[in-house]
């Protein structure tokens, strides 16, 4: 009896012990699974797979990188000076536009001369820039090959443009994904706090019991609401509104983002700034009341800096949860890759545009990578903002 | 059969750094209730928690010396502490009765001791509720929730509750103090019942209540115990001053 | 009257018209959708497929969906949710390792939903080779809400006595039982609210299950762990932004975003009928 009551014992308290592990392994794997595949990112050009970028033999130009090859292509470059070759005029050719020079008889059945006919006019054109599929390039061809610079940190958190299917070369620049993403979440943040504040002070200072048998439930519920329903209320009521009271082209703007946004936070900010407010030590109020304070003056300068440290807490949890939600943001915001001027314009957050663009980016390429890549600056945010909250909340007071 | 129910030899405990026992030489005998009494945080509550080894479940605790019941070492390797509380019955001083029926709960200790004959249980059951003085009072609500009983009835039902795991000692701390004296009364009633089959050992403040049950009594004063004699003795004519002192309410 | 008095009514008249306006909030958005969804609500758009480019029929598919992600998730993250808190508040004492796997599970928390998406699809969906599947989605979504199972669950054992613990090992109880026959009868009520509240949270999630499971148009239902499955969430999603024909779509969309607020509703009226129940039963007196 004694030894399996023993063993019993021991095998549960093995099996709670994995248990506990769960969160902290599965945070691990998060952090191992972001970075494996979003470091990866630069490990690569941002051409498409199977594409080379081909120049005539006599250019200089060594090495491009992928927002110059953008710029190429669109045209903003139109000199190879500008990237430091000679002064020639770039012609930009993609393999469509190179099969278009040739007639149907030339380039034969099934285009079986068209790798010929690729590597002659290369040769014979000093200003050409062609990116053509690895299978039509003839074997030791005769042209340059120019390689693409790896995308680099630098140029994936400053680059202004994310143009994931720009041809050739995709250009991942996540700036103004990171302050479409700020942006909106400080709009929230600017709306969600007095309101949220006030109401946890009524809530847990002046309201009666009556009150606040109504308002606890409220909250909980405003928590409980999944964003889809939120972003969905966004789309039929806030945009169209906002779209005629400040007669835009379209309603779908970072104001919208922040307005739902705030909402959504409202909860958050005032359970926790509830929480901190109550824990102000009844005795210390009562010090203030009895040297003939009010009520209110008291809460203005006894409660509310005592309480202070859990009402920055709230603050940031606040904006945690704003910067991370997705789905809402992504229904209201137009989802505009540019950089924000105003509130009025349509913005994109990072996890809108992972939500918007991973079911379209094949699997293992540079766009899914770039993807994974966001997905770290944000686990990086939120991480950020949750070692803030809990150093702000063992401060004592 | 030895001499002694309890018998603690050159007890030192400490929390962390500070000592809450010092050099304790105690021993009780069958059959006799003895009182601890003394000041807040004497340690008299302390030593009581060394015969169930209840200390153990409270961090930073540790000690020298050996504590024996009926002559055996509690802290020998090969102790069975569930086993050990199981033989100590303890009864606390708020009551505090699990939220389930009046049955269940007297059923509790046997139950998670390996007892599943429904017969043995039931009839145990009802025999400790009668030993508790409890019977009458509550035997035909036996599926009722124990927390409808009163605060009195909570604490003799726990009392029940720890007879009926058939304790060869009974450990009760301060079993009174959250009772109204009606209520107070009956369990002293209880405890002198008690008395005939069992050993118990009992904290209190209250220096009447020692005085009114108990055979013995220990008077304990900054983790000594300054000392221990028959009741009678220590209430008519002490040895200590500081005995003399806490008797005739000049501290505590 | 003085001037601090008036300062403080009109203080707190301000404070109460504000808290007031957060009731109206919930009110509005509550109100313009059930007032809009009631009308398409009716057995067959409950019952039925969608059909014409889910402009008509039902939503019945996303609801059985929804249905397999909450089992798949809290099969899973129910049980090891609750060991896991009982770990921490029965067995360890502040420590190191308390403070390590409270530090993590706050963490886990602070994940936004998103990356819980993209970790799902990298581990489950093609590391593990589960591809699209109930139990990819279903082990993102139970990974997600591990920490609100957690945290409900540790108060809930928090809030018992530890008169009671401490009765029952002065018994012979060992741990195990003092765990399993009293702290978790007495702590259960408090322990199904956490349940309900992430059963509200896994049904309304889309972010997590955009990639593992989720299918944009899929008119059958499942028939084992591997399959793909429509979800409510992401079928009000894809009805309002990427449908064929979103106009003709809308009064389904409303219909989907009733249900979904039907549903926390009714799980927050349970959850608080159990907490009340609860709190009669465990009143001392």
């Amino acid at each position: 009896m004694k030894p399996v009551k023993r063993i019993i014992e021991k095998t549960a308290k093995g099996v709670l012990f994995t248990s506990s592990m769960v969160t902290s392994v599965t945070v691990l794997l998060v952090v191992i699974f972001l970075f494996r595949e979003g470091i990866g990112l630069f490990n690569q050009t941002s051409v498409e797979k199977h594409l080379v970028i081909a120049v005539n033999s006599a250019n200089r130009v060594s090495a491009l990188s992928s927002t110059e090859v953008k710029s190429i292509f669109n045209q903003d470059i139109t000199n190879w000076k500008e990237v430091g070759g000679d002064d020639i005029e770039i012609a930009p050719k993609t393999i469509d536009d190179m099969a278009s020079l040739f007639t149907e008889e030339e380039l034969g059945e099934g285009f079986k001369n068209l790798a010929i006919l690729i590597e002659k006019y290369v040769e014979e054109n000093p200003g050409v820039i062609a990116s053509i599929p690895e299978s039509y390039l003839k074997k030791e061809f005769k042209g340059k090959l120019i390689p693409l610079k790896k995308i680099s940190v630098r140029e994936f958190l400053t680059g202004t443009e994310w143009i994931p299917t720009a041809h050739p070369a995709a250009v991942f620049g996540a700036w103004p994904l990171i302050l479409g993403t700020l942006w909106v979440s400080l709009g929230a943040i600017l709306l969600a706090l007095p309101i949220g504040l006030i109401t946890a002070i009524y809530m847990a200072e002046v309201a009666g019991q009556r009150l606040r048998n109504i308002l606890k439930p409220v909250i909980e519920l405003l928590s409980g609401i999944p964003s889809v329903v939120y972003g969905f209320f966004g789309l039929v009521v806030l945009v169209p509104l906002i779209q005629k009271l400040f007669k835009l082209d379209v309603g779908e703007t970072a104001l919208a983002g922040s307005i739902v946004l705030a909402i959504m936070a409202l909860p958050t900010i005032i359970t926790i700034a509830e929480d901190a407010i109550r824990t102000t030590p009844r005795a210390l109020k009562e010090a203030s009341l009895a040297l003939g304070a009010s009520h209110f003056q008291t809460l203005l300068k006894v409660t509310i800096p005592y309480a202070k440290s859990g009402i920055i807490a709230a603050i940031i949890l606040g904006i945690g949860r704003a910067v991370g939600e997705t789905m809402a943001v992504l229904m209201v915001t137009g989802n505009a890759s540019v950089v924000p001027h105003t509130f009025l314009e349509p913005v994109r957050t990072i996890p809108a545009t992972i939500a918007a663009e991973l079911g379209e980016a094949p699997f293992g390429g540079t766009h899914f990578k770039a993807l994974f890549a966001l997905g770290i600056i944000l686990f990086i945010m939120t991480f950020i903002f949750n070692t803030l909250v809990s150093t702000v909340k063992t401060r004592k007071p | 059969m030895p001499d002694y129910k309890v018998e603690v030899k050159n007890l030192d405990l400490f929390y962390g750094d500070f000592q809450a026992l010092k050099k304790i030489n105690f021993t009780a005998e069958p059959n006799t209730v003895t009182a601890f009494i003394g000041p807040s945080g004497c340690g008299k509550s302390t030593l009581l928690r060394m015969f169930n080894r209840m200390n153990d479940l409270i961090d930073g605790v540790h000690f020298t010396g050996e504590v024996y019941i009926d002559g055996n070492d509690i802290f020998a390797k090969n102790i069975d502490v569930d086993n050990l509380r199981k033989t100590v019955g303890m009864v606390f001083q708020k009551p505090n009765p699990f939220p389930k029926s009046i049955f269940e709960n007297v059923a509790y200790g046997l139950r998670v001791n390996g007892v599943s004959d429904k017969h043995f249980i039931e009839k145990k059951v009802i025999d400790s509720i009668k030993k508790a003085a409890l019977w009458d009072e509550v035997k035909d609500k036996l599926k009722k929730s124990a927390m409808e009983l009163s605060g009195g009835q909570q604490q003799r039902l726990c009392i029940a509750r720890a007879l009926a795991v058939e304790p060869a000692l009974i450990l009760m701390d301060e079993p009174a103090s959250a009772l109204d004296p009606i209520s107070t009364g009956k369990i002293e009633d209880l405890i002198f019942e008690l008395k005939n089959q069992y050993s118990i050992i009992i904290v209190t403040h209250n220096m009447q209540q020692a005085g009114r049950v108990s055979d013995y009594t220990a008077f304990f004063y900054m983790g000594e115990l300054v000392e221990w004699n028959k009741t009678k003795t220590i209430f008519t004519s002490p040895d200590d001053i500081r005995t003399q002192n806490y008797i005739t309410g000049r501290f505590g | 009257m003085t001037r601090k008095q008036l300062k403080q009514i009109i203080a707190f008249n301000f404070f109460r018209l504000v808290s007031l306006m957060v009731v109206c909030i919930l009110f509005i958005i509550l109100g313009f959708i059930m007032l809009k969804g009631i009308k398409v609500i009716n057995w067959e758009f409950l019952t039925a497929m969608p059909k014409d480019g889910m402009t008509g029929g039902g939503i019945f598919p996303a609801i059985v969906g929804t249905l397999c992600l909450i089992a798949g998730s809290m099969i899973f993250a129910f049980p090891i949710g609750v060991m896991s808190a009982i770990y921490m508040n029965e067995y360890l004492k502040e420590s190191f390792l308390k403070k390590f796997i409270r530090t993590m599970t706050n963490n886990l928390a602070g994940i936004p939903s998103i990356v819980f998406g993209l970790f799902g699809m990298a581990l489950f969906v093609n590391t593990l080779k589960f591809g699209d599947s109930i139990i990819a989605g279903s082990l993102t979504l139970g990974l997600m809400v591990l920490p609100v199972i957690i945290r409900t669950t540790e108060e809930a054992l928090k809030s018992v006595d530890d008169s009671l613990r401490i009765g029952s090992y002065a018994l012979g109880a060992t741990r195990l039982q003092t765990i399993s026959k009293v702290v978790i009868p007495v702590a259960m009520p408090n322990i199904l609210t956490g349940l309900i509240l992430s059963i509200g949270r896994v049904s309304g999630e889309t972010a997590p299950i955009l990639f593992t499971v989720a299918a944009y148009f899929l008119p059958k239902l499942p028939s084992g762990i591997f399959d793909q499955v429509m979800a409510l969430p992401y079928h009000l999603y894809v009805l309002t932004t990427s449908g064929t024909n979103m106009e003709q779509a809308r009064p389904m969309a409303y219909g989907t975003a009733f249900v979904l607020i039907m549903i926390v509703l009714i799980l927050n009226l349970l959850a608080n009928l159990i907490r009340r129940i609860a709190g009669k039963k465990t009143k001392m007196n």
